[in-house]
């Protein structure tokens, strides 16, 4: 049966939008059931049906639907589908851009990038092959790209005479399937022949065992995600800009809402520098004054505090900060052709923050494509997924994409390419959690005086900044910590020379000996935190604090920049610094080398 | 928010996206209706600003209401305006129209040629120059009114466009960041994974980023948008009283108009919707387009 009957089109002034994907293994039927529904509700332009068809009879080549999508010559010629095609399509209740996604194993990418953008997703699997290995697999990634509503299409019905066992064998398998890889279960499975038309626009006759609705009913089942609003506010910082031309002296904090909703007046936090300020403007261009602004809209505010901040940072309010941390579980696709290797820095796009990241721990490697696929590997191979523990170099903000989708999940780029892409799991404590977590607790507390951060830097010249000298006693640290404070002085720059011993012998006169390290690394952090604060580049030298403590103090003094330097006299050091000496080079060449990096840290000449 | 300020959203979030990833970056601006959207969603994105060259090239077959309109809004909008043009090729008469001139007999097919590789010359050869800065650009004075030959011939990496994906076929193919290759190619069948909204932001030494703010909007949401921000346009777009207007706007030549009696925005919205037009390509009055014209063209760069 075909049915006819063309959606009439309907004049509405706000007609809701819907993007939905249409996924399974190739040859399952995807692209002829798009063209089907294409061609049954009216929705293709005149002669364009026909238009295929005779262009099928002159070459020979038996009609087939998914020629109306294939516009692209190498596709047609190849016979697939090899990219996201999008076509417009109506419903008496809605519009629907349907993404076309390939089913062949070499455009996963392709079709990661089209389900990426659906609200909704058709699975089809056909009814005389059964379920394949992408059947299995794209249901996998339909779960890790967090589409939860998925009805599975078992097509070429007629191929196995409309049998009802045929179906509920398939629809079995493939809920257990997806069960034991904690997979979310489809709403629906529907039994259909795409080609025919069987329970496309009306439900058949050939399948009247079948009690569920048609596919078009189901889709216009599908509800909208209603905007985040209820949850916790986040902005993810896109730029900050202050456009100069014409008079324009507005410095405004830009990007879009994820979730929540903010207000002129309301105070919110950036992560994970813990600065805080109050909305002063919602700004726009070309609309109406606002006064409060909500999830969804790419937006721009002024802060009636001037604070320093930077893209990458979350905005939120203090009570419901995200997470902030260099480690987190998440479950990962892979799409690089070199495997993700273990020891290698890529780069993490993490809504709007890019930082160097490595494989912490790789706990679990799969096959999404085998019932089990568990593989013995100490890579992520392409197509593979993972079970892994990510560590980023600096603190990241973010969030378990169960609680907030916008903040809890990244793509990993491997050269010039995205090569993988994962949600975060679990939030996985580091060696400076408690430190982070005392810093932010503290700052969050801060009661600030009159004057800021910025107007004290824009006083100065500079931003504070602790230039930490760290190696053996007698290493000759003194020597270039005390000409490094001159020197800085000298340019006319707040600076503090500070030894260890000054703390130790005051702030930890209580401690005795057998005091943790822990604890006297605390101590000297929050000191220097206090010193930042008013603005100081301090120059520290300290035989108990090492480089391997430098983490923690950085934790402690937050935002704020450093610079470890290490005197290593023996050259025997591997551990990460900012600036290696030998102590044989001049004073001069050292300072010359330590206000380059203050500079690329834009303590120095910025303000 | 309605289905407007959606497309809004996500337009303004790629061009803050594109900004901030590409020193050299650029937008195109064929004084058509999309990318005069383009023009005021980038003003939206930036509150008030363009801080990026604005490139138009010319073929010198516009008409020369469109050349007006350009002038009259960089003025207005203070805008960094660059115009690029295949200056050999129309000054050694190798153009369709000389061709044509020539030989008027010239068969259906020939003329079919004529005009595809007229198209690879005065548009994807001279844009590919002009963004490569190895062709002459040429900047617009903003106190003279006058075009200045433009001493920047740095090539850009981030080329920001208007294409939509309900357009035509080859367009529905693309990525919101879409690479191309040290020749300008598109390599269709091997792009990038687009996963949420992380983009292609790093390229190659000697490529570009073809970068599609429009990608989602119809030709309805485009006018609908027009109207509801009250967008300047150029007058071709309305019937002026001879019962046709256009509704894609290229070279003189090789366009025709449609027949419609919209006035103006209302008309055209209410046409758009009544589904007269459904049934004839938006493209269906440029005459290079043939089957599989478009996305060869595309293919070596075309926009």
């Amino acid at each position: 049966m075909t049915p006819s009957a063309p959606i009439a089109d309907r004049v509405e002034a706000d007609r809701d939008q819907m993007n939905i994907v249409i996924v399974g293994h190739v040859d399952h039927g995807k692209s002829t059931l798009v063209g089907r529904l294409l061609a049954d509700t009216g929705s293709l332009p005149q002669g364009k049906l026909e238009g295929v068809r005779r262009e099928c009879e002159r070459t020979g080549k038996p009609f087939e639907y998914a020629f109306l999508l294939d516009a692209l010559s190498d596709e047609q010629d190849q016979g697939i589908t090899i990219d996201t095609a999008r076509c417009f399509f109506k419903s008496s209740s809605r519009d629907y851009i349907i993404i076309d996604a390939p089913g062949h194993i070499e455009f996963l990418k392709n079709m990661i990038s089209g389900a990426a953008r659906a609200e909704a997703a058709l699975l089809m699997i056909d009814a005389k092959e059964g379920v394949r290995e992408n059947s299995r697999r794209h249901g996998y990634i339909l779960g890790m790209l967090g589409i939860k509503q998925v009805v599975v299409c078992v097509n070429k019905m007629d191929l196995v005479g409309y049998r009802q066992d045929v179906f509920d064998g398939i629809e079995r398998e493939y809920r257990e399937f997806l069960a034991g890889i904690g997979a979310v279960s489809p709403r629906n499975f529907v039994p259909i022949a795409a080609l025919s038309g069987e329970n496309l626009i009306t439900t058949s006759p050939n399948m009247p065992w079948y009690r569920g609705e048609s596919i078009l009913a189901l889709l216009d089942g599908f509800t909208k995600q209603p905007p985040k609003t209820a949850q916790p506010l986040r902005m993810p910082v896109q730029a900050i800009y202050k456009f100069t031309s014409h008079g324009d002296e507005r410095r405004i904090v830009a990007g879009r809402i994820e979730s929540g909703q903010v207000k002129v007046g309301d105070e919110v936090v950036f992560s994970p520098s813990n600065k805080s300020a109050h909305i002063s403007t919602i700004e726009g261009f070309n609309t109406q004054p606002r006064s409060e602004i909500t999830a969804g809209w790419s937006t721009g505010f002024t802060l009636s505090e001037e604070i320093y901040i930077t893209r990458g940072e979350v905005m939120s309010r203090k009570s419901q900060a995200p997470l902030v941390g260099t480690r987190f579980r998440a479950n990962l696709i892979w799409l690089g052709r070199k495997p993700m290797a273990q020891g290698r820095d890529y780069k993490l796009k993490l809504h709007t923050c890019t930082q160097p990241v490595r494989i912490q721990r790789l706990l679990k490697v799969l096959d999404a494509s085998q019932l089990d696929g568990v593989l013995e590997k100490d890579s992520i191979g392409r197509h593979d997924v993972a079970d892994v523990i990510l560590e980023t170099r600096q603190p990241v903000a973010f969030d378990l994409t169960t609680d907030i989708e916008g903040t809890g999940r990244f793509v990993i780029v491997d050269g010039y390419d995205v090569a993988g892409g994962g949600i975060i799991t679990q939030a996985v404590p580091d060696d400076q959690d408690e430190l982070r977590s005392e810093a932010r607790l503290r700052d969050f507390s801060w009661v600030q005086g009159s004057i800021t951060v910025e107007e004290r830097a824009k006083r100065l010249g500079h931003r504070p900044a602790l230039v930490m000298f760290v190696g053996k006693q007698n290493s000759g640290k003194h020597r270039y910590a005390r000409a490094l404070e001159r020197a800085l002085f000298d340019r006319g720059t707040f600076s503090y020379f500070i030894d260890g011993t000054n703390v130790l012998m005051g702030v930890d006169h209580d401690l005795t000996v057998d005091a943790t390290q822990a604890e006297l690394v605390r101590r000297f952090g929050e000191v220097a935190y206090l010193l930042l604060s008013a603005g100081v580049i301090l120059v520290s030298t300290t035989n108990a604090i090492g480089l391997a403590d430098h983490s923690s103090v950085q934790a402690l003094i937050g935002a704020y920049a450093s610079v470890a330097v290490e005197v290593d006299p023996g050259g025997l050091s591997t551990a990460p610094c900012d600036l290696r000496i030998r102590g044989t080079e001049t004073e001069a060449e050292v300072i010359a080398r330590i206000i380059a990096l203050l500079g690329q840290k834009q303590v120095l000449g910025a303000p | 928010m309605d289905h407007l300020d959606q497309l809004e959203q996500q337009s303004v979030f790629i061009f803050r996206e594109a900004f901030r990833h590409f020193e050299r970056l650029c937008m195109m601006w064929s004084i058509g209706k999309d990318s005069t959207v383009l023009l005021w969603l980038a003003r939206k994105a930036f509150f008030g600003h363009i801080p990026f060259p604005l490139i138009h090239i010319d073929t010198s077959y516009k008409l020369p209401e469109m050349i007006q309109y350009r002038d009259r809004l960089a003025m207005e909008y203070r805008l960094t305006m660059i115009v690029g043009q295949d200056e050999a090729t129309i000054k050694a008469r190798n153009t369709f129209p000389d061709k044509f001139k020539a030989n008027p007999a010239m068969s259906e097919a020939e003329q079919a040629l004529a005009r595809k590789e007229c198209c690879s010359l005065l548009k994807s050869s001279a844009l590919k120059a002009t963004l490569q800065g190895t062709g002459i650009r040429r900047r617009l004075n903003l106190t003279t009114g006058v075009y200045d030959i433009d001493p920047d011939h740095e090539p850009y990496h981030g080329v920001i466009g208007g294409a939509r994906s309900d357009e035509e076929g080859s367009r529905s193919k693309e990525r919101y960041f879409s690479p191309r290759d040290k020749n300008n190619a598109w390599d269709v069948g091997d792009q990038p994974p687009e996963l949420w909204n992380q983009f292609k932001t790093d390229f190659a030494p000697g490529t570009h980023v073809r970068i599609h703010p429009l990608l989602d909007w119809t030709e309805l949401n485009i006018w609908e948008y027009i109207k509801r921000e009250s967008i300047p346009t150029v007058s071709l777009y309305y019937d002026q009283g001879k019962g046709t207007r256009y509704r894609s706007l290229g070279c003189g030549p090789c366009q025709k108009p449609i027949e419609s009696t919209s006035k103006n925005v209302d008309e055209i919205i209410a046409e758009l919707k009544s589904g007269r037009l459904h049934n004839i390509a938006e493209r269906s009055g440029r005459m290079q387009d043939g089957k599989h014209g478009l996305e060869e063209l595309r293919r070596e760069g075309y926009m």
